[in-house]
Formats: structure tokens, sequence, C-alpha cells
């Protein structure tokens, strides 16, 4: 059974129907317990990351989040469920996140004035050369996608690892952008492969058919 | 590598059908906007809009359970607009399967209601169309309400910047004039209002042939929507979308 965590992110249910779609045993929950018996975990997110943090460590979702990823079991991170994965974010303040990778979410600040923010729409990703951990371009999570792919990206943060290896994928935004990262069990993706078409729905195809 | 611009072929719903306004007010009656829409999809749209213009509640309610069958087998960013009122009718609409919902009267009535939405759904979640027509004495444009009906005395680039301070995370900039008339965007529109603003804005209203989508890119939109040329078969968006890259412009390649 996948979980799929219900924090009220506005993406929830794309993501619920999308991997329904693609063959996905799926069990959309806020229950900690449920979380913690899933074989799989999806964490969907849109909005504001101090809400969604927020949202998570009052249903006691947070700890339950943590030891799901220790124990190595599969972890998808959509956006939000991306960068609350790192230790802060500078979103309406600064924030704390989950802390299970260092590093921080940052503005988008494209020095072009003619890059807006939002950074809404299709952008082209590639596998970042040499990326360690799984990443790049044998990752089975990314097999069949087209090197570049066009996904489908709403997002005015993003993403720093201290550690760059971890960068699975990469898109351009003025700046290099984290599309995706990778870190054992963990891929969390910038993007949303529950609206990216025929690609998002291979990414999340390659997740729920992934032993 | 750089961010695509997007084509958004836009179905307009008249209790829970398809129709196309001329001019916003004359109608003609065509399909199922979840085919439609699916079609759309097939063809890589960037992305599918449903403007419902239906008078009553009844008409409106029906559009919920059209973004929800929608939802179920499109899986692109869907725009949603029309009769958007207060928080609660956006959220119904988002909870259906909305990626955005689109707001046009609500907001000039109460302009707070941007930012209320904006901070409960985000900014990239709410878009204000703008009714935008060329004042004749006076130069500039004016912002229209209620489908283009009603004059509101409202200076279109004043309003744009007041909606994106607002927290709108995007302008629908329809120009009532080019509306139905097939003879392209108001380029002059477009530009003034994209060099305004520095959030995205999507051109919208007139759209008779490709070449017009060129036309509103080039003004400096980030994304063009167009009803007819692709409603009544004239041109797919995999067509528009060879022709706008041959023109050089940064598109996502169609199917």
């Amino acid at each position: 059974m996948i979980a799929v965590v219900d924090v009220c992110s506005g993406n929830l249910r794309s993501v619920e129907r999308a991997l329904a779609k693609v063959g996905g045993d799926v069990q959309v929950t806020r229950d900690p317990d449920v979380v913690r018996r899933a074989s799989k975990i999806v964490v969907p997110g849109q909005g504001a990351f101090g809400v969604f943090m927020r949202g998570l460590v009052e249903r006691g979702l947070g700890e339950a989040l943590r030891e799901a990823i220790t124990s190595g079991r599969p972890y998808l991170g959509i956006c939000l469920g991306l960068q609350v994965l790192f230790d802060d974010s500078e979103e309406g303040g600064a924030c704390a996140g989950l802390g299970v990778i260092r590093g921080r979410v940052v503005r988008l600040r494209p020095t072009d004035p003619r890059l807006k923010v939002p950074h809404m729409g299709w952008n082209r990703v590639q596998p970042r050369a040499g990326a360690g951990r799984g990443a790049g371009r044998g990752d089975r999570l990314l097999a069949g996608i087209p090197d570049p792919a066009y996904v489908y990206f709403v997002h005015s943060f993003h993403a720093v690892p201290e550690d760059r290896s971890l960068v699975a994928l990469e898109a351009e935004h003025g700046t290099a952008i984290t599309a995706a990262i990778r870190h054992d069990n963990l891929f969390a993706c910038q993007f949303h492969p529950e609206k990216s078409q025929a690609i998002g729905l291979q990414i999340l195809r390659n997740f729920v058919e992934a032993a | 590598m750089t961010l695509a611009r997007r084509i958004i072929p836009c179905l307009d719903v008249k209790d829970g059908r398809v129709v196309k306004g001329i001019n916003f007010l004359a109608l003609r009656d065509a399909g199922d906007p979840v085919e439609q829409a699916a079609a759309y999809d097939a063809q890589g749209a960037d992305e599918i809009c449903y403007l419902d213009i239906s008078a009553s509640p009844e008409g409106r309610s029906t559009l919920v359970d059209i973004v929800a069958r929608t939802a179920a087998q499109v899986f692109s960013p869907l725009t949603v607009g029309g009769g958007v009122r207060s928080i609660e009718d956006a959220e119904r609409l988002l909870d259906a399967g909305a990626d955005k919902i689109a707001m046009n009267t609500a907001a000039i009535r109460n302009p707070a209601l941007i930012t209320e939405c904006a901070e409960r759904f985000g900014s990239q979640a709410i878009v204000v169309a703008v009714d935008a027509k060329r004042r004749p004495q006076l130069g500039g444009f004016e912002v229209y309400s209620h489908g283009g009906r009603t004059p509101e005395n409202l200076d279109a680039l004043a309003w744009c910047r007041r909606i994106a301070d607002l927290g709108a995370g995007e302008i629908l900039l329809t120009s009532m004039d080019r509306d139905g008339t097939g003879t392209g965007y108001d380029t002059e529109l477009v530009t003034a209002v994209a060099t305004t603003v520095s959030i995205p804005v999507i051109a919208s209203g007139g759209v008779g042939e490709l070449a017009h989508l060129a036309g509103g890119l080039e003004a400096g939109a980030d994304a063009v929507l167009a009803a007819s040329i692709f409603h009544f078969g004239q041109h797919t968006i995999g067509e528009a979308k060879a022709f706008l890259l041959e023109r050089g412009l940064p598109i996502r390649p169609g199917r």
C-alpha cells in the first residue's frame, strides 16, 4: 500500500488520481500509523512551506515520515514534499523543515527581469552530470524519460542541498534550479509529475512498479 | 534550457456544454467539455482552461462535476473560471481537481478576495481575469466586468498592477475589442500589461490564425489562450506548436 500523506495540499487529489491511474494501491491518509504501515510513501505538497510543515507536525506526521525515511522505504516527495526534507526554508521568514537532507530552501531570484516568479509552466529537465547516489541517467525512476524532458513546474522557492551530488535533475530559470533530488530511498521532485502528462505518469509508474 | 511559453485552449462552458462566444454574447453550442479537454490534452496542450458562463447557480454547479471528471483523465494543468465569488467557490473547484481558479468581477468588487485566496491556496492557484477595452477619447484601456458588459471606470494597467500586488499568480488578459473578431490579439495591450507586472500574463481575445499566437508571444505574453481556432478544428495544438517553434519561440513540442 502506498500512503499518500494528506496535509490539505492543493494537489492531493491530483496525485491520488494519477497514482491510481498508473496502477498504484493508494491510501490517502493523515494517520501516522498508516504511514508507518505503508510500503511506500508519497508526500504531495503545494502552498506555503510554514503552513504545510505545521500541518505535518500537528498531525504527528513529521516523526512518522522521519521513521519511514530512515527505515529505507521508498519516499516520493512532490514540490513541498521535496522542500520539507531540508533543514529550513526562507519562505515566510525562516521555517524549520524535517532536516532529513542538509541544505536550505531559498527563493528564486532570477537576475533577468523578464524571468518571472513563480516559475510556472513547462521547463526542460536534464539529469545532472556526475550525480551520485543512484541519481542521474541510470536511475530506474527515470526509466523511459526522454533527456531532456519537459515537465510542469509551479513554485517560487527551490531547495539547495549542501551535497550537490544529490541533485538528480536540473532545470534552468535564470539560474540552475533543483528539479529533483535523489538520496538512497528518497526521490523528490520540485515539478509536478501529476500534471506533466505522459512523462509525469511514467515517473509515477516507475515509482509504483519499483520494488 | 528555458521556460516554455504556453498554449492554452479555452473552452467556454454553459450549463455543462461547450460554447464559443462571439464578442462575448452570441453563443454556439458544441460538445462535451470533458471530451474536448481530453482531446486537447492528447494533442499536447500546455494547460486547459474552462470558463463557465452559466447564468444560473444550477448551471454553475454542473461545472464542479465537469472539473472532477476532467481531472480523472487529464493529467495537465487545469484553470477554471466564471462565477467564482468567494473562497468557498474557489475551494470547491480546486478540491474537484482544478489547479488554478480565475476570478474577475468578484475581484473587482472585493479586491481583498485575491489576497485571501492567495494566502489560502497559494498565489500559483489564483488567476485574475481582466477584460479590457480601449478608451476612445482618453486613450489607454478600461476594465469591464460581468462578462464584458459593465464598464468599471478602472484603468486596466493600474488594476493589473494592483492585482499583482494583492498576490495573484497570473493575469488572464482579454481584449474586449478583439475577442471574437479573429483579427489577432491587441498586442499593444499585451505589451503594456506584460511590462507593467512581474507575474505571468496570458493573452486572450482575437486569435483567427496561427500567426496571431506568435504575435501575442512576441508582444510579451507568457502564454496565449485561444478558443475557436482549436475548437472548430481549424488547427490542432500540435500544428500551432510546430508553427511557433518554426518562428523560433520557446515552445514545448506538441504531439
